[in-house]
């Protein structure tokens, strides 16, 4: 009877998870669909807890450990840190799984082959989901190691073999789990390792695509775990979060035109051995003052925001000069390419952080046949996704990548602290275009100069 | 017996995973790319359904000091993932506002608080 009601309730929350990630389709209910599916694992856990048999003292004790950790986490994560953060959480949801996997095995080392098979495989994809995350966690802050990609000879033999190991001990283990509990210690320990090699060849401009990845692995962990434990919901929750991972890694991937293949093998640097074209020309530096000028002649102006807004905390100060551009009569836009920033979505917080509302802020694929109406698009810390080359530099590396069209506007401005390359380590010839002009500086300090014109000129 | 009832439990459950997940591309397909970063925050936070296991491993494994702290561990991570990704999620999709329908108003300063 009791095992009827748990697993009707599990129904119900399996239902909830569905309709909360189905309302995410839009902004106006995406507050309430995430409320729905936080609901929906409110009553997952529940109806665990109702499980007969169980000793409470302890999962209390994780359970208040965890909150605490949760909540402190969740309300001190500043929004610039939001990849961090994802990291994290990915990586705490792959060690859970990890030690469920292990603690399963420890307590019947005997079990049927589904059994076996599903807790190595638990093992497996969270030992590296953890460790991973961690990396891409460091890789992200720059903590102990640098945000380019770590290559070495042989690298790729040695993933492989590091894999084949995995692999062999896995079918071992599953066939034979009773007397092999120093064969599971080593396949827990390569699984940690093969999640730090996976990620560090990764450079920091690709941190997209393997946040991506370590969300649908922490699906994939998700999903196996509950087929250690012969859960249906665990699957089903599981397997959602799994193919979320896979499309927004697609999507990344595809905004990159790069496989995914690509970005994990190849570590990006070592990509850049033949050099774009040769650029000739000469940039045209202006000053923020000169450029107030021309600003407040705009009628329509477009903002590329991209990681280096991130850094310099300009979100806000930008949404302030968006306002005094709109009162001034202008239109105002901002133009998202959707591998700006080093997470999906990345930008689009920041600025909805600021206050900009979610209308101002369009994709990539609805900004480009208007850009030729724009007066003035302003590009701020964002490089290669504006880079003209990879239009029609077929030796450019990113040549074919789908890019924002900020060169076909009137006027570009550059908002950059120097003449240096983007992540890709390519020139951008966009900064020697003709109607392309460059404020050189921190990007936060020369908006408040043009903030601060604005109003000065509305006081007179 | 044991072994048959083995395999119809994970085709059963094999069934499930592979129905699941063109349902998760489905609705996934759905999403706006302006919502992908709380969509992954909020779908990680569904990840820590691990949680029950978490629970189970926690709570049904007696006499085993081991798998107590195991379980305690496995179930402070699986929280933080829940508790924290759920939060985290709705404090990103509190800020996405819609333009107000009055005329834009020039309240610069509100933008510093945070």
């Amino acid at each position: 009877m009791n095992l009827v009601l748990i697993n009707i309730i599990y129904i119900v929350a399996s239902v909830l998870f569905i309709l909360g990630l189905k309302r995410m389709s839009s902004p106006v209910t995406a507050r309430n669909a995430n409320l729905m599916s936080a609901f929906g694992m409110l009553l997952a856990v529940v109806a665990t807890l109702m499980t007969a048999g169980l000793e409470f003292r302890w999962i209390v004790v994780g359970f208040i450990l965890g909150t605490i950790l949760g909540i402190i986490a969740a309300l001190r994560v500043a929004m610039t840190a939001m990849p961090q953060m994802v990291a994290l959480l990915n990586g705490s949801g792959g060690l859970a799984s990890f030690l469920v996997g292990w603690s399963s095995y420890h307590y019947q080392p005997t079990a049927s082959l589904l059994t076996t098979i599903s807790t190595f495989l638990a093992v497996f994809i969270g030992g590296v989901t953890f460790t991973g995350s961690v990396m891409a966690w460091a890789k992200l802050e720059e903590r102990g190691v640098s945000g380019k990609p770590i290559i070495f000879p042989g690298q790729n033999v040695l993933n492989s073999l590091i894999l084949l190991v995995l692999i062999l001990g896995g079918i071992i283990f599953s066939l034979h789990p009773a007397q092999n509990y120093s064969l599971f210690v080593l396949i827990m320990v390569l699984s940690l390792i093969f999640g730090v090699m996976v990620v560090i060849p990764i450079g920091g401009a690709d941190m997209p695509v393997v946040i991506s990845l370590l969300n649908s692995y922490s699906g994939m962990a998700g999903t196996a775990t509950g087929f250690v434990l012969l859960n249906s919901m665990l699957i089903v929750a599981g397997s959602l979060v799994g193919a979320s991972g896979i499309i927004l890694t697609q999507i990344m991937c595809k905004a990159m035109n790069r496989s995914l293949a690509n970005v994990l093998f190849s570590g990006f640097g070592k990509r850049i051995v033949k050099k774009g074209t040769e650029i000739k020309g000469e940039a045209k530096p202006i000053k923020p003052e000169d450029a107030y000028l021309i600003l407040e002649a705009a009628r329509s102006v477009v903002f590329v925001p991209g990681y280096g807004l991130a850094v310099a905390q300009a979100q806000h100060v930008l949404r302030e000069l968006g306002d005094f551009l709109e009162k001034n009569g202008a239109e105002v836009r901002y133009a998202i390419h959707p591998v700006a920033g080093r997470m999906p979505g990345h930008m689009n917080v920041l600025l909805a952080e600021a206050n900009v509302p979610y209308e101002q802020l369009v994709e990539m694929d609805s900004i480009n046949p208007l850009m030729e109406t724009v007066d003035v698009c302003m590009v701020i810390g964002a490089n290669d996704v504006v880079n003209p080359a990879a239009r029609h530099d077929q030796s450019s590396p990113i040549y074919g990548m789908p890019i924002i069209n900020a060169d076909k506007a009137k006027t570009v401005f550059i908002l950059k602290r120097s003449m240096a390359t983007g992540f890709a380590g390519i020139e951008n010839e966009l900064f020697y275009y003709e109607n392309t002009r460059m404020i050189f500086g921190d990007a936060k300090a020369t908006i408040q100069t043009l903030v601060a014109e604005f109003k000065q000129a509305a006081k007179t | 017996m044991e072994t048959q009832l083995d395999a119809a439990a994970l085709i059963d459950l094999i069934f499930l995973f592979v129905i699941s997940i063109f349902l998760g591309v489905e609705l996934i397909s759905k999403v706006p790319s302006i919502l992908h970063t709380p969509l992954m925050s909020g779908s990680n936070a569904i990840s820590g359904i691990t949680i029950v296991g978490a629970i189970l491993a926690t709570g049904l494994t007696p006499g085993s000091n081991f798998c107590t702290v195991l379980g305690v561990l496995a179930m402070t991570c699986a929280t933080i993932n829940v508790v924290g990704g759920y939060l985290v999620t709705d404090r990103m999709l509190r800020m996405f506002k819609s333009k107000l329908p009055s005329s834009p108003r020039a309240q610069p300063s509100a933008g510093k608080q945070k």
